[in-house]
């Protein structure tokens, strides 16, 4: 395997970690808190409502503006450090 | 001036506008007609594919449906920005990357077929077209408003202004207008939002007042609304209902389907880098995010109202009374939309009043029968006109509900113009020039693009006279279909070097087909009434409807194609170089239409 392989396999593992880490945010936010874990979430209070309906209707979609643009972020500077951006 | 007059006025305005970007920007070669020529900033880019992307469905039908069902209906909310955050990871950067035109480009390269081409385009054709029956749908409604005619004819009406529209501008031209059409949408769809919850809430801020108090009652909004829907015997609307099986898999449904959809791919080959595409994801999403956490204080905040409307004294006195929505300016909404067919009413009981409740609830009976009520009166109150209606049910000014009329406009408008770019590229660039007259010179391309988008629109029309659904639910099943074919073989071709061309073929078509089979059982062999063996109420399997159907397809497709291309020939070497290069951002060139 040559040097530039090596780097480039490092760099491919590296984003498919960060994949996996926001992709366990965005089904948490959304399936769990907005749909399935809504009743554990019952007991805390928002606004005439409980916690698992704010995340259904508005939560889970600010989330997920969150972790689009911190993946952009993160992964064009992993684009950086491994040398694999645009020129 | 009359209202009448005053929609004619900002629709015809918003219209000038468009046409006036579209002509400015007059598509001249094919590149541009597709993809203009890649000079889009991500925020531009962004804004713009908001537009293309937040359609009737959004704008018109959405806030409508989780109006008259409450929380069931967060999928919507969930799965329409979800699908978002999977485009921005897991396809986007890699597609740019490749630096072609078409969805089919990459699914017929990286799976070396022709055949797997044909395939992604087919299975492109099938939800685009699903998808432009639901924009239909949305553009007759709006044009039967506010031309003050029945919705059929609101439909054959839009239809050609759609078509005009489309056909004059390329991507060019229907990125800047929808640059254009998304300033009006959102302005649209904020300000009547604004003024109902500062009525309501004293928050000019909706979002903050849908969980805020209820200043007239001093209640939180959402206890009032959950209470006085109760009232009436209609489920509570803050609570689940539904199944969570079924919810789980609409909503994967609805975000899976977000990004296989080949009009919202297809704007990502736009950006000039591949770091773009990434941003330009984030972009469109705070562009979506402005509607979407306004929609659900809208469709609390309507309902409420519709309901005091009803009963203007409280549940437990007298009702509305006929003489009074003749009379009463405050009700004139009433009567207007009547012309539309789609809101109706009949004193059963002929006591001169309307009693608004749901008559199947088993509760209600003993008080209906003691107060002499024959059923629920507010016989027919269409969802997808809530959001159009919603203006002038909150007493808002009349320009407001001109403002309304056209932002409802411009958000079909759009997304047809859209999608049919998407059909008449995947007719004209994969099916006749990729694949049955290779020599096509370019301007026969370009005839055969907009022969393709009259043929999409006259199809769109027929299976649109009988839609399986409302606006929104016509949609989300187009997403299904994308959910089922394109978006698996999409990212198993990036994401897997091991799936092979008889892997993927097997795997869409398979895919696309229980898919589509499923939802004709339900809805009717092409949407023909009566032609369905079973019900959305009573699905065939367990709870999951139809509409949820797509997660399941997207399975099949996945399953059959590992399971295939573990059964036949590996990928051969050059095509696992050609997926290495996807996967790094280095060395992407501007795209190319050529092979």
């Amino acid at each position: 395997m040559s040097q530039q392989d090596v780097t480039k396999n490092a760099y491919w593992q590296a984003n498919l970690r960060l994949i996996k880490i926001s992709l366990v945010i965005w089904a948490l936010v959304s399936f769990g808190f907005g749909i399935v874990l809504r009743p554990l979430l019952s007991g805390i209070r928002v606004g005439g409502t409980d916690l698992g309906f704010w995340f259904a209707q508005q939560g889970s979609i600010i989330v997920f503006l969150a972790l689009i643009f911190f993946y952009a972020w993160r992964m064009n500077k992993l684009d950086r450090e491994h040398g694999v951006d645009e020129e | 001036m009359d209202q009448f007059t005053l929609n004619l006025l900002f629709v015809g305005a918003s219209f000038a506008l468009y046409i006036g970007i579209a002509i400015w920007a007059r598509a001249g070669s094919t590149s541009e007609f597709y993809a203009a020529g890649r000079g889009v900033h991500p925020v531009t880019n962004g804004m713009a594919t908001a537009a293309d992307w937040m359609s009737a469905a959004s704008f018109i039908s959405m806030a409508g449906l989780i109006a008259f069902t409450g929380y069931d209906n967060s999928s919507f909310l969930m799965g329409w920005t979800g699908g978002y955050v999977l485009l921005a990871l897991l396809l986007a950067p890699y597609l740019r990357k490749f630096g072609k035109y078409t969805v089919s480009e990459f699914i017929g390269d990286r799976f070396y077929s022709r055949t797997a081409r044909m395939v992604a385009v087919i299975c492109l054709l099938v939800a685009s077209i699903t998808y432009v029956i639901g924009q239909m749908q949305g553009v007759g409604i709006a044009f039967g408003r506010f031309l003050e005619i029945d919705a059929f004819w609101g439909l054959m009406i839009g239809s050609c202004v759609v078509f005009a529209y489309a056909v004059f501008g390329g991507m060019k031209g229907v990125t800047y207008t929808q640059v254009a059409q998304y300033c009006v949408l959102i302005t649209a769809y904020t300000i009547p939002a604004v003024f109902i919850s500062l009525q309501l809430t004293g928050n000019p801020i909706p979002a903050l007042g849908l969980f805020g108090e209820h200043t007239a009652s001093g209640e939180p909004l959402l206890a009032k609304l959950d209470q006085i829907v109760s009232d009436l015997g209609f489920q509570e609307y803050t609570a689940a209902h539904g199944s969570t099986i079924n919810m789980v898999l609409f909503t994967l449904s609805l975000m899976i389907g977000t990004a296989g959809l080949p009009h919202v791919i297809m704007r990502f080959f736009t950006v000039p880098k591949v770091s773009d595409a990434r941003w330009s994801a984030g972009w469109t999403l705070v562009f979506i995010a402005l509607l979407y956490l306004t929609a659900p204080a809208v469709g609390a905040m309507a309902r409420l109202n519709i309901s005091e409307l009803m009963w203007p004294n409280g549940t437990d006195a007298d009702p509305v009374s006929i003489e009074m929505i003749e009379s009463n300016p405050e009700y004139a909404w009433m009567t207007t939309w009547q012309k539309t067919g789609l809101l109706d009413w009949e004193d059963k009981n002929g006591d001169g009043k309307i009693q608004y409740y749901n008559d199947a609830n088993a509760d209600l009976q003993a008080k209906a029968e003691a107060n002499g009520w024959k059923g629920n009166e507010l016989t027919n109150f269409n969802r997808d006109i809530l959001v159009l209606a919603n203006p002038e049910i909150a007493s808002l000014p009349g320009w407001v509900i001109g403002l309304v009329a056209a932002g409802g406009l411009a958000a079909a408008l759009s997304t047809a113009a859209g999608l049919l770019l998407a059909i008449s590229s995947a007719v004209s660039h994969d099916l006749l020039k990729g694949q049955l007259t290779p020599n096509m010179s370019e301007k026969s391309e370009l005839l055969a693009a907009r022969i393709s988008m009259a043929a999409a629109i006259v199809v769109a029309v027929i299976l649109g006279l009988n839609p399986p659904g409302f606006a929104a639910q016509t949609v989300a099943l187009a997403f299904g279909l994308a959910a089922a074919s394109i978006f698996p073989a999409l990212m198993m071709g990036i994401f897997s070097t091991r799936i092979n061309n008889v892997g993927a073929v097997t795997g869409m078509l398979s895919g696309l087909v229980v898919t589509l089979v499923y939802i004709f059982l339900h809805k009717g062999w092409f949407f023909i009434p009566d032609t369905n063996s079973f019900t959305d109420a009573d699905p065939l399997l367990g709870p999951i409807k139809s509409t949820s159907f797509g997660a399941i397809g997207a399975a099949v497709n996945f399953g059959v194609a590992y399971f295939v291309s573990g059964m036949t020939k590996e990928t051969p070497l050059e095509i696992k170089q050609l997926v290495e290069s996807v996967r790094v951002p280095r060395g992407a060139g501007v795209a190319t239409a050529d092979h």
